[in-house]
């Protein structure tokens, strides 16, 4: 077995271009996710857009779902919508069970 | 290596049509995408089907494991295809194309090489991704992790072996839930000799008993006797990070929230930690603890039920 030891470091931003290779994705996908509101980038223009925190794993997410399900952005934007309502439905959920 | 039932996997008969089949794997797909299902067997279950209608909706793929047969008798996960086993069939690539292989079945049967594409100058490796379960202590204090990763490397020939990876990570403290660690050039390598891809591991939390982070905030019940609910006082509070001293206010009620600020993961600014109180009762079991109850049933004058009213 072959050993490396990484040179690691933690994301803090990504770019439009990082965005697509992490994802594997083209840009104008993105752009449409953007549009969609599914991530929100700051910056003004495509070219200064940076993506941070929650919204690089909405657009992991967003990506695996419409690759693995066939599901058009629309779609996926609600489901990530419902996911996240219901990640909060259940983190309160488990506070109750506890006691 | 152990053979896989496809059809199993999938849940149709052998005879199944390729409408079926693809019926049963979305309804499957949906089911357990790991996006969805945060179950524990959710991400598996998952690969399984996705393994099986990799091979069963490709005509050419399927006939050849079909050719293959039942499982042999001598079975024990030593399965080896017979020689020759997919001559006559064409098929190539599939896959999933990032670093996560399939089951060694199917990595040695049907996974053949991308073929050599066209491409001007060298071209960058792909990244990959891979995700890393931490305990919360770990994100207090930082923490060391080896990884060991198979991926599918194709030779000159266009013959696939799997290889393994040994990877030690440094995770920094003060990472959160959802968070990525990227580790530079250790993706995909490039096929025309560019630059290697990024690997990157999305950080999760184990779940704990007691503790429940929100970003760098640490959240948990904490449990006091009612009479230090009432007089207030000094407790001792564990924390991931070691003990502390919590002050009680006077009259405490149960469900009060009580802030320790800074105490949650380090950062700048670092989380708080967050104590919701729990008045919890003793269990009266002897004279001495019945007698001061009696006397307080005999001697306050309070109605808990007061503001419900009827």
């Amino acid at each position: 077995m072959k050993k490396t030891t990484a040179r690691s470091n933690l994301v803090d931003t990504l770019s439009l271009q990082d965005l697509c290779r992490f994802c594997q994705a083209d840009e104008a996908w993105i752009i449409e996710l953007v549009e969609y509101g599914v991530i929100e980038p700051r910056g003004s223009t495509a070219d200064k857009w940076r993506f941070q925190g929650l919204n690089i794993v909405r657009a992991k997410k967003a990506h695996r779902l419409s690759r693995d399900l066939g599901i058009n952005i629309a779609g996926v934007a609600m489901i990530i919508d419902l996911l996240e309502e219901r990640q909060k439905i259940q983190r309160r959920l488990a506070q109750y069970e506890i006691v | 290596m152990e053979y896989k039932d496809y059809y199993k996997a999938l849940g149709v008969k052998p005879n199944a049509d390729a409408e079926e089949i693809k019926r049963a794997f979305r309804k499957a797909a949906r089911k357990y995408h790991p996006d969805v299902n945060t179950g524990a067997d959710a991400e598996k279950k998952f690969k399984d089907v996705s393994e099986a209608y990799e091979v069963l909706k490709d005509p050419e793929k399927r006939a050849a494991y079909d050719q293959l047969g039942k499982e042999p008798p001598t079975g024990g996960g030593s399965y080896q295809p017979p020689p020759g086993w997919d001559s006559g069939f064409q098929f190539s690539g599939g896959g999933p194309a990032s670093q996560e292989a399939f089951s060694d079945f199917f990595e040695t049967l049907f996974r053949r090489g991308q073929g050599a594409e066209m491409h001007m100058g060298a071209r960058r490796g792909s990244d990959s991704h891979a995700r890393v379960q931490l305990d919360i202590a770990d994100a207090y204090k930082g923490a060391k992790r080896r990884l060991s990763i198979r991926t599918p490397v194709v030779g000159p020939n266009g013959a696939v072996s799997m290889q393994d990876r040994a990877i030690s990570v440094t995770i920094p403290k003060g990472v959160t839930e959802g968070q990525h660690i990227r580790l530079s050039g250790q993706g995909e390598p490039s096929f025309n000799g560019g630059p290697s891809g990024d690997l990157f591991l999305e950080v999760s939390f184990a779940p704990h008993p007691v503790y429940r982070l929100e970003g760098k905030d640490l959240y948990l019940d904490l449990p006091i006797a009612p009479w230090e609910a009432a007089l207030g006082g000094r407790v001792v509070m564990p924390t991931p990070d070691g003990k502390v001293d919590l002050n009680i206010p006077k009259n405490a009620r149960s469900g009060q929230k009580l802030r320790l600020k800074g105490k949650g993961l380090p950062g700048t600014p670092a989380g708080n930690i967050y104590a919701t109180l729990i008045i919890v009762n003793p269990k009266v079991t002897t004279d001495e603890a019945r007698a001061l109850f009696e006397k307080m049933s005999r001697d306050m004058a309070f109605d808990p039920r007061a503001k419900l009213g009827g």
